[in-house]
């Protein structure tokens, strides 16, 4: 049934950057693809039946969306410049429209995945990015 | 949304079926048979709270949001089997905790749906 976890050996050139993808980083993507997803649906819908009533928080609902696709992408093929890039603007992203959105009520009439720092969604939106990050720094050296 | 009790029980599964694969998790083993049964268990009740969804839908009723729910009804439906399949093709504790994420997902659906449902939130 259950089987015990080895660790992983240091295959290839010690010095090779390991994958993004296994292990821990498979729990990563898991967790962006849901947001893609969770992301590009909401965007859809708000585009798609309200657009004109608030149209600046769901243009970034849709870029947030693309954002996590693409880094849900890289983490998964390993690319990591791509990864790191992604991270770093959802970092950027969430900090900003969540200080905008509690400085500024009326900037945001409808909600983002990013607003009040992603609390909609249990502050993952927040921490998401740093794990990224934080993975994709412990991965850089096998 | 009228059968309370099918949404509660499939809150309740949910939250029963994260806990054994946090256990999993914490043991630091990979998701095995027994796992993938509760998860099936889960997905069943999933299925039955999505038809009588549907069929309040053909009955015309209607929630407030309904494109967002009929996108709730669609992603409840297929988060487990997408959350099992990750998890076989990660046979380690992270597998594991990819389940637990995946069953925790459940409950936190099933309330979006009632809140989309009745309008609240």
């Amino acid at each position: 049934m259950a089987e015990r976890v080895s660790t992983p050996s240091p295959a290839g050139s010690p010095r090779a950057a390991r994958p993004t993808g296994r292990g821990p980083g498979r729990v990563l993507v898991a967790v962006y693809g849901l947001f893609a997803l969770s992301a590009s649906a909401r965007a859809g819908v708000q585009i798609a039946t309200k657009f004109h009533e608030a149209p600046v928080a769901y243009l970034l609902s849709a870029l947030a969306a693309v954002i996590y696709i693409v880094a849900t992408v890289a983490l998964a093929r390993s690319d990591r410049r791509l990864a790191i890039a992604c991270c770093s603007i959802e970092l950027l992203g969430v900090l900003t429209v969540g200080t905008v959105s509690l400085l500024d009520r009326a900037a945001f009439p409808d909600a983002t995945v990013w607003s009040g720092y992603g609390a909609g969604y249990g502050f993952v939106p927040l921490v998401l990015p740093v794990l990224g990050l934080w993975w994709l720094r412990r991965t850089r050296r096998a | 949304m009228t059968p309370h009790g099918l949404g509660t029980a499939v809150i309740i599964a949910g939250l029963l079926a994260a806990a054994w694969c946090l256990v999993t998790t914490l043991r630091r083993r990979a998701v095995g048979i027994g796992e993938l049964a509760a998860m099936a268990a889960v997905e069943a009740l999933v299925v039955a709270q999505v038809a009588v969804a549907v069929w309040h839908l053909a009955t015309g009723a209607r929630p407030r949001e309904l494109p967002t729910f009929i996108g709730y009804l669609v992603a409840i439906l297929v988060i487990l089997p997408l959350a099992g399949l990750l998890a076989r093709l990660e046979p380690t504790r992270w597998g594991a905790l990819i389940a637990t994420v995946g069953c925790l997902v459940i409950p936190v659906l099933i309330v979006r749906l009632n809140q989309v449902w009745t309008g609240v939130g």
